[in-house]
């Protein structure tokens, strides 16, 4: 028996004029764990779609268990036991967990026509009549008993519809208690999640977890995750890999899309890359190293090293002091967080997911009203302000949430039009100015490195990473004195990262204030001048990046150590130089006490 | 007040069916504005079944009303359903919009009611087979004015009912219709399942179109009593209907009690009104009235619960991302 769970030969797929994947071969061993490596584009979610039956491939053939089979729809998928952990969920948010769970699972075959010849061959194989020797005479009579037999059988061939009806219907009927019945299922592979919850109440890890349970309830035997540690701290992580090493324990294929290197490393047992739709080769993780995959992936050597610009710090552009901020359900997500940030200077913001960051920036661009607190931007009070003053006074913000195209650009909208969309309105007359933008979305295109067939593609078309490069790239192109942004290489491939990392520090040094939000402690180590360290939206403190350890922050991060109350005699995030003396601030804070808040959000 | 409430819940049955038929839809991900066309093609199709039986009666006034009463839901049924198959089609497999497709449809739907009604539909035993339709239980006099309310209705008015209640424990309890909510909140997580969203929609399109066209056939042989004279009431029920689907939360249990409000307040000017037209159309407002206020404490609260399926009204395309 061959070892091979799943094996792709030469397989092609185009999409219009672009070309995602030309003759791509992947080998897939049953209790294994596989990395799918490539830049942004290359064509690694296309690819994994293919084998799940989303999209069916021009050219070339996909073998499982070595024979050759057509996946036409995930139906099949799931009938030759793929399972495929989308990097957005495919879940439905008003379920619970085990509704969506249970979804669309299928009853057990019960064919009539099956039974029913089971049946007929337990017919008794004697004649009906039977030969009675009474004396001499030999008589003929029926034979009650096999008439019996006879009769019981045809009885219970009537009846087999009525028992597919019934099974059907217990099938079909949702109990009351189906999520506990599940649960033991999650406890068998130690989940721990409460299945009654609702999709919509839940963090993303848990959410991927139910994806998890969903693809091994149903029986998966090879497992597919599109970049799942996108989106999760690192316990979350260790966590995840936890379950996948037992699975693969268990026999299971598991084939993982990460940009992650330390991750592939970590966890894989072969690395397949893809470069630019075209395969590129797979190699032993245990032969390999970082440094190399990375050559493989990008096609040419590239500098890890991120340079920090150093300039001279101007004035405080943007002072907070004591900000509160309460999230969407009313709890507060930020508490009496202060900080400053200087023109010509990058703050970086760490923190797990969720700690605040979202709000943070919608509070300074205006997008949500905050509780208490003070924001000004060189001396002028901004709270309260309608977004377009804000962005007139030149603070930009761009936040890359996790989906990618939900905040920033309007989806059907082409790169030319996303352009237009916050400078519209600053040419004279009735119209709008089309020329410009197209120019600007080219120079951007180009600069960037932007994959698109056209500037009049819908962003939508485009691949995660590009519609990131486009978001970011015209945040950047409007020029303003504050940057905001949060999560800006998020899911983007190495070279890219660069381009934007160039751009921050090109704006740095044209005395731009920056507040970098990101996830990757080494890249804000090297990048940022001073880390702010946000736990549950409260401040741990603020430490120069060159002064600190990468444990330090993670120590702060989780809570564990509050540097301002270590030193509480320093005033962490209070300018000394600030525009404002501190009988101003009070005034300031004062006036924005219960109200404060831009009502048109 | 006997007599209100009678013929309020007498009334809501043609809500019912809409309203019904609607959710169904709905909950595939369709908004069917379609519904006032479909149902008055319903009253189409069950009239005209009615008058061929009644035609091919030798003696017209005693007719069989098992038969009588299996061929009228029948034909509306069937009617109503090749009206929703066009909405499907264009819909689902030509991904057209839904709300100008729905729109056309009723368009389409009145006039094609009324040039059957007008050239195919022989009215005159309709008073007869009117009677037979819409007679009560037996036993519905000697119970008083409880019997009055609750079994002096005819047979279609309890067959409303049941079906909400068969349509709600559908959805509610039954994977089949798990899959049917997926379908019309996230298709492409209802896809990546296995499901298969085109025959989900289909099927929920027909059969609530089917339902609802019971409606109008319901209204002009057991209300109306055989009456009938043009396709704007039948349609307007069906606006209604449309309406307190909204007005129900997309639920058929709840949406009993709520047609038996509409009922209400519809039969309620021509209890109290008068002759005072003008009470009686601002009574006549009060249901669209209520439907804007139940959608704005859906909006001021958001709860998540009270929502419209979330894929309502959108197209779903597998390869989009």
């Amino acid at each position: 028996m061959s070892n091979v769970a799943l094996e792709l030969k030469n397989i092609t797929k185009t999409f219009g004029s672009v070309i995602a994947n030309k003759n791509v071969n992947l080998v897939l061993e049953k209790g294994e764990i596989l990395s799918l490596l490539g830049e942004n584009g290359s064509g690694k979610t296309t690819l994994m779609n293919m084998i799940s039956g989303i999209y069916y491939p021009d050219e070339g053939e996909i073998y499982i268990d070595g024979k050759l089979t057509h996946i036409t729809s995930p139906q099949d998928a799931f009938n030759y036991k793929i399972g495929m952990i989308h990097q957005h969920f495919k879940l439905v948010d008003v379920f619970s967990a085990a509704d969506n769970i249970l979804l669309g699972e299928k009853m057990p075959t019960y064919s009539i026509r099956e039974n029913a010849k089971k049946l007929l061959e337990t017919l008794p194989q004697e004649s009906l009549i039977k030969e009675v020797k009474k004396g001499e005479k030999v008589s003929k009579t029926l034979d009650f008993k096999v008439l019996g037999d006879y009769a019981l059988t045809y009885l219970k061939i009537c009846a087999l519809p009525f028992i597919k009806l019934g099974k059907f219907v217990q099938f079909d009927f949702l109990a009351n208690n189906r999520a506990k019945k599940l649960q033991e299922v999650a406890d068998k592979y130690g989940f721990e999640i409460d299945l009654n919850k609702k999709i919509y109440d839940m963090s993303v890890s848990e959410k991927q977890t139910v994806e998890i349970i969903k693809v091994l309830y149903r029986g998966a035997e090879i497992l597919i995750l599109d970049e799942p540690t996108a989106v999760l701290t690192p316990q979350e992580i260790k966590k995840l890999f936890d379950v996948l090493r037992k699975m693969r324990e268990g026999g299971k294929s598991i084939i993982i899309i990460t940009h992650k290197l330390n991750e592939v490393m970590e966890i894989s047992d072969k690395v397949t890359i893809l470069r630019k739709g075209e395969y590129i080769g797979t190699v032993e993780t245990k032969d390999t190293s970082e440094k190399e995959l990375t050559e493989m992936m990008v096609g040419k050597k590239i500098d890890l090293k991120i340079e920090r610009t150093i300039t001279d710090f101007d004035k405080p552009l943007l002072e907070i002091r004591n900000l509160s901020i309460n999230g969407d359900d009313g709890s507060s997500k930020i508490e009496d967080v202060s900080f400053y940030i200087r023109g010509g200077e990058i703050l970086g913001v760490a923190g797990i997911a969720g700690c605040g960051q979202k709000e943070l920036c919608e509070a300074i661009a205006g997008l949500r009203k905050i509780e208490n607190g003070a924001i000004c931007h060189k001396g002028d009070s901004i709270v309260g302000l309608p977004a377009k003053a804000i962005i007139d006074k030149g603070i930009s913000m761009s936040f890359i949430p996790e989906d990618r195209l939900g905040m920033g650009l309007a989806p059907n909208f082409s790169i030319t039009d996303n352009m237009m969309l916050k400078t519209y309105n600053d040419n004279k007359g009735p119209f709008v100015d089309r020329k410009t933008a197209r120019k600007n979305a080219e120079a951007l295109i180009k600069k960037l490195e932007i994959v698109t067939p056209s500037t009049e593609t819908p962003v939508r078309r485009l691949s995660g990473g590009n519609v990131q490069k486009v978001l970011v790239g015209r945040e950047i192109e409007a020029g303003p004195n504050v940057i905001i942004t949060a999560y800006p290489v998020r899911g983007l491939d190495i070279n890219s990262s660069y381009a934007i990392y160039n751009i921050l520090n090109e704006q740095k040094s044209k005395g731009t204030g920056i507040l970098f939000i990101g996830e990757d402690l080494d890249v804000m180590l090297a990048l940022c001048d001073k880390i702010m360290v946000l736990c549950h939206g409260k401040n741990m403190g603020i430490v120069h990046a060159g002064k600190v350890t990468k444990e330090q922050l993670g120590l702060m991060m989780t809570g564990s150590l509050d540097l301002t109350e270590v030193n509480a005699e320093k005033n962490y995030g209070i300018a000394k130089d600030s525009h404002l003396t501190e009988e101003q601030w009070e005034e300031e804070k004062e006036k924005t006490e219960g109200k404060g808040e831009n009502e048109d959000e | 007040m006997v007599q209100l409430l009678q013929s309020a819940i007498r009334f809501s049955a043609v809500f019912l069916f809409g309203c019904t038929g609607e959710i169904l839809t709905e909950k595939s991900g369709h908004l069917n504005l379609g519904i006032p066309g479909i149902m008055c093609g319903g009253t189409a199709g069950g009239c005209l079944g009615v008058a061929l039986y009644m035609a091919s009666l030798s003696d017209p006034s005693k007719p069989d009303y098992f038969a009588l009463v299996m061929i009228g839901i029948l034909m509306a049924f069937l009617f109503a359903s090749i009206l929703g198959g066009i909405y499907a089609l264009l819909t689902v497999s030509l991904k057209c919009n839904q709300n100008i497709t729905g729109l056309a449809l009723t368009t389409f739907g009145t006039g094609f009611a009324q040039f059957i009604m007008d050239n195919f539909v022989e009215r005159g035993n309709f008073s007869v087979a009117s009677t037979y339709i819409a007679q009560g239980f037996p036993f519905a006099q000697k119970l008083g004015w409880f019997g009055d309310i609750f079994f002096s209705h005819g047979i279609l008015v309890y067959l409303a009912i049941i079906i909400a209640l068969v349509v709600s424990f559908f959805l509610k309890r039954s994977k089949i219709g798990l899959g049917l909510r997926a379908v019309g909140e996230n298709p492409g997580a209802a896809d990546a399942v296995g499901i298969k969203v085109d025959k989900y929609k289909y099927i929920s399109i027909l059969v609530g179109s089917g339902i609802a066209g019971l409606g109008g056939f319901f209204y002009v042989m057991d209300y109306a009593q055989g009456m009938y004279d043009s396709y704007a009431t039948i349609e307007a029920f069906g606006w209604l209907a449309i309406a307190l689907v909204i007005f129900t939360l997309w639920r058929p249990n709840l949406a009993i009690i709520g047609s038996i409000v509409f009922g209400i307040l519809y039969v309620l000017p021509y209890f109290v009104g008068g002759d005072s037209s003008t009470r009686s159309a601002l009574i006549k407002l009060i249901p669209y009235v209520v439907t804007v206020l139940v959608l704005l404490v859906i909006s001021i609260t958001g709860s998540k619960k009270a929502q419209p399926p979330s894929a309502l009204g959108l197209t779903y395309f597998r390869e989009e991302r």
